[in-house]
C-alpha cells in the first residue's frame, strides 16, 4: 500500500496523464505504468492496483498489459537499467564481446542486478542508433561506438555513483525512476541539453556541404531528373 | 549520370541548437505551415497524392491515397497517429530527425492534420529513446507557447492538440493496428484488416498512421509543390528519402538522396568497405527484407527496382556485412530477435519462429543435419502469408534468402560441426580496446 502522501502525489500525476486522453481514458495506461515505476523503481502489485482504480480497470487486466512490453520491470530494478544491443549487426560489430565482458565483470546475466543495487543488466533489441554500433542504453540514454573496455569503465562509473555522460542525450544519465517519470510524460528540463546530432547522423549532410550537393530549388521541377523505372 | 545527395531533412541538423523553435523558425520552418492553412484541404490531399510519396516507414504505401480513404466526415472525431516506434533492425533515420528536428515532424503533423481535418493527432513514440522523447514534448511545449498548437493554430481559427505518447519496449506496435492497441491502453497486438484504419482506426474512429519520415516530408511538398518532388527520384518512386548506412562501411550515417540511387554510389559517398575487406551480403530495407549480395551493388533503390531484383525497399536500413562475417550467425540472431518480438497472437508465427530458432542454434552450434535445412524452408513456408501480420513474414525473409545465397555455409557447419567463422575478426574496434571513432 502507498503511504497517504505518496498516493496523494500519484493520484495528481496520473489525473494529468489520464487528461492528454479525454476521450479514452484507457490509453492512460502505458504512461501511467511508466509513472508507477517511476515510484517504487518497478511496477510493483501497489502499482498495477493503483493504474486499474485509475482506470477502472481489473488489475488482471492491468498485468497482462503490465507483462507485455520490455520496460516494465516486475522486480525491483537497479539505479541503472545497462542494456547491451545483441541483435545482429551491433552484436557481429562487438556488442556479443561486449555481452560477455560486462557479464564476467559484473557476475550477473540477462535481466539480473548487482547486489549493491546499482545496475541491471540486459540484452536489447535494435535501439534505432545501427551507425553508431555498437551500441549500449544506460537507462535509455545512448552510448554509441562502445568497445568492452569502454563499456567495463561505463558500469565502473555508475557503480562509484560518478556522473556519466551519453553521447547523444542528457548531460549526465539520471536514474532509473526519473526515467520512468518522463516516459510517464513529464519533462525534466534536461532537454535541452546534448548534441543536436552526432557525427554519423551528419555523415551524408556533411559530404553534401563539401561536395556543394543540394536538393533541386522549387524552380528545378521541369529538370528532367527521372530514371527509368 | 552520377546521384548526387539532397539534403531536406537533414539540411538543418548541424545549425545550432536545430532541435529548437527559434532554430526551426529561422531555416524557413513553419512556413509552409502558413501556406498550408491557407490551402484548401481537399487540396492538400490532392498535392500529396499527386507528388507520389510513398510511405517511409517500409511499406511504401502512397501516402495521399491512405489519406484519400477516410470517409466524408460526419461530425464525429478522426485521427492523425504518426509511428514514431522505428524497431526495425538496421533502421535508424526517425530516431536522430526527432533528436535533430522534431518541429519538422511537427510541422508535417500539423499540415497532415489540417487535411484530414484532425482535431487530435497523437505520435507514438518507441519508449527506449528518453531523450528523443524529452525533445518532442519540449519542442510540442514551444510550439503550443507560440500559438502553432492548441484552440487557433497559428490564428487561422484551426483547432489541434498534439499528445506525445511514449510506448514501453515491443517492436510489434510498429504494426500500424498493433500500434493503435497499444495506444489504446493495450497489450500491442495486431487487428484484422479490413476494416482498415482509415475506417476504424484509433478509438474505432477514420484514423491515418504514417511514418514519421512521411509526416516530415509533407513541409516541403508544400512549400515547393508535388511537380518539385517529382524531379528526385523514379516515375513511380519519386521523391528524396534517408538512406541509412552501417556495419562494415568506413562511414556509416544518414545519406539523404534521391530513391533510385543504388548501393556502389552509396558505399562510394561512405568511403567504401573497412580495409582489406569485401562485401559480402546487406539488406536492402532492414532485417526483415531479403539478403542482397555484390551482385546487386547496381540495382537501383526505388521500390519497383528492389522488388523485381527478389528483395523490398523497407526502410533503406542498409545494414553492411563484410567477408568476416557468418552468414548463419547472422541469420539466427535476427530469429532470435523475431522469436522474442512475436506478440503470440497467431500461431504460425509464435511456434514458427520459436522452431526456426532452435533449428537455426543447431546448425550455427554444429549439431544440425542436412534434413534441418530442409526443414528450415519447410517452416518458413508455413509462416509466408499464414501469419497474421508482417513481423511472421518478414522474419522469414533471412532464412529464404540466406539459404538461397549462402547455402554452403550452412552445409558447412553441417559438416564441419561448428562455424568456420571467427567472431571476432568481425568486430569494429581495435583489439587493443580503443573505442572506433567515425573518419571526420
Amino acid at each position: 500500500m502507498y503511504d497517504s502522501e505518496t498516493t496523494a502525489r500519484l493520484e495528481a500525476d496520473a489525473a494529468e496523464v489520464v487528461a492528454r486522453y479525454p476521450e479514452h481514458p484507457r490509453s492512460a495506461l502505458l504512461p501511467l505504468l511508466h509513472l508507477v515505476q517511476s515510484v517504487d523503481g518497478y511496477v510493483s502489485a501497489d502499482g498495477i492496483a493503483f493504474c486499474a482504480k485509475v482506470l477502472d480497470l481489473s488489475t488482471a487486466e492491468v498485468s497482462a498489459v503490465a507483462t507485455f512490453y520490455t520496460q516494465y520491470k516486475r522486480h525491483p530494478n537497479g539505479t541503472y537499467t545497462v542494456g547491451v544491443c545483441t541483435n545482429t549487426l551491433c552484436a557481429v560489430m562487438g556488442g556479443d564481446a561486449i555481452w560477455s565482458e560486462l557479464t564476467d565483470h559484473l557476475g550477473i546475466g540477462n535481466d539480473e542486478t548487482t547486489e549493491d543495487g546499482s545496475i541491471t543488466l540486459e540484452r536489447v533489441e535494435c535501439n534505432a542508433a545501427c551507425d553508431y554500433a555498437p551500441v549500449v542504453m544506460v537507462n535509455w540514454e545512448f552510448f554509441d561506438n562502445q568497445t568492452p573496455q569502454s563499456a567495463v569503465e561505463l558500469v565502473d562509473a555508475l557503480k562509484a555513483g560518478e556522473p556519466v555522460r551519453p553521447s547523444r542525450g542528457a548531460d549526465q544519465v539520471v536514474t532509473f525512476r526519473e526515467t520512468s517519470r518522463v516516459l510517464a510524460g513529464f519533462l525534466d528540463g534536461h532537454a535541452d541539453e546534448g548534441p543536436a546530432a552526432g557525427e554519423a547522423t551528419l555523415a551524408g549532410l556533411r559530404l553534401a556541404r563539401e561536395r556543394g550537393w543540394s536538393a533541386p530549388g522549387a524552380d528545378d521541377a521541369d529538370t528532367a531528373a527521372s530514371k527509368e523505372s | 549520370m552520377a546521384t548526387t545527395l539532397t539534403p531536406i531533412l537533414s539540411q538543418t541538423w548541424d545549425a545550432e541548437r536545430s532541435w529548437t523553435l527559434e532554430a526551426y523558425r529561422a531555416a524557413g520552418g513553419y512556413s509552409a505551415l502558413q501556406t498550408a492553412l491557407g490551402t484548401d484541404p481537399n487540396d492538400l490531399v490532392t498535392m500529396v497524392k499527386e507528388s507520389g510519396l510513398r510511405g517511409r516507414g517500409g511499406a511504401g504505401f502512397p501516402t495521399g491515397m491512405k489519406w484519400g480513404f477516410l470517409p466524408a466526415p460526419d461530425g464525429k472525431p478522426r485521427y492523425l497517429v504518426v509511428n514514431a516506434d522505428e524497431s526495425e533492425p538496421g533502421t535508424c533515420k526517425d530516431i536522430p530527425l526527432m533528436m535533430a528536428s522534431p518541429h519538422s515532424l511537427i510541422e508535417g503533423a500539423i499540415i497532415t492534420s489540417f487535411a484530414i481535418g484532425c482535431h487530435h493527432a497523437f505520435i507514438y513514440l518507441r519508449g527506449e529513446v528518453v531523450h528523443v522523447y524529452r525533445r518532442l514534448l519540449r519542442a510540442v511545449e514551444e510550439a503550443y507557447a507560440a500559438g502553432l498548437l492548441g484552440s487557433d493554430v497559428a490564428g487561422s481559427g484551426y483547432e489541434l492538440e498534439l499528445t506525445v505518447h511514449a510506448g514501453a519496449g515491443a517492436y510489434i506496435c510498429g504494426e500500424e493496428t498493433a500500434l493503435l492497441d497499444s495506444l489504446e491502453g493495450r497489450r500491442g497486438q495486431p487487428r484484422l484488416k479490413p476494416p482498415f484504419p482509415a475506417l476504424e482506426g484509433l478509438y474505432a474512429r477514420p484514423t491515418v498512421v504514417n511514418n514519421v519520415e512521411s509526416i516530415a516530408s509533407v513541409p516541403s511538398i508544400v512549400a515547393n509543390g508535388a511537380d518539385w518532388f517529382k524531379s528526385m527520384g523514379t516515375a513511380r518512386s519519386s521523391g528524396f528519402g534517408l538512406f541509412s548506412l552501417s556495419g562494415h562501411v568506413k562511414r556509416p550515417g544518414q545519406y539523404e538522396a534521391p530513391l533510385g540511387i543504388t548501393l556502389r554510389e552509396l558505399l562510394e559517398m561512405a568511403g567504401g568497405i573497412r580495409e582489406g575487406h569485401e562485401l559480402k551480403f546487406w539488406t536492402p530495407g532492414g532485417s526483415s527484407t531479403p539478403l542482397f549480395t555484390a551482385e546487386h551493388l547496381d540495382v537501383p533503390l526505388d521500390y519497383e527496382s528492389v522488388s523485381a531484383a527478389g528483395s523490398m525497399l523497407g526502410t533503406r536500413a542498409l545494414q553492411i556485412f563484410d567477408d568476416s562475417v557468418c552468414v548463419v550467425r547472422a541469420v539466427t540472431r535476427w530469429m532470435e530477435f523475431y522469436k522474442h518480438e512475436s506478440c503470440g497472437k497467431c500461431t504460425p508465427c509464435r511456434e514458427g519462429t520459436f522452431w526456426l530458432t532452435q533449428v537455426l542454434q543447431r546448425i550455427e552450434s554444429g549439431r544440425g543435419t542436412h534434413e534441418d535445412l530442409d526443414l528450415l524452408l519447410d517452416l518458413s513456408g508455413n509462416i509466408l502469408g499464414r501469419a497474421f501480420c508482417a513481423l511472421g513474414d518478414g522474419a522469414t525473409s533471412c532464412v529464404t534468402s540466406g539459404l538461397e545465397h549462402f547455402r554452403a555455409e550452412f552445409e558447412a557447419h553441417i559438416d564441419g560441426g561448428g562455424c568456420p567463422f571467427d567472431p571476432a575478426a568481425a568486430v569494429l574496434h581495435a583489439t587493443d580496446g580503443e573505442t572506433r571513432t567515425v573518419e571526420a
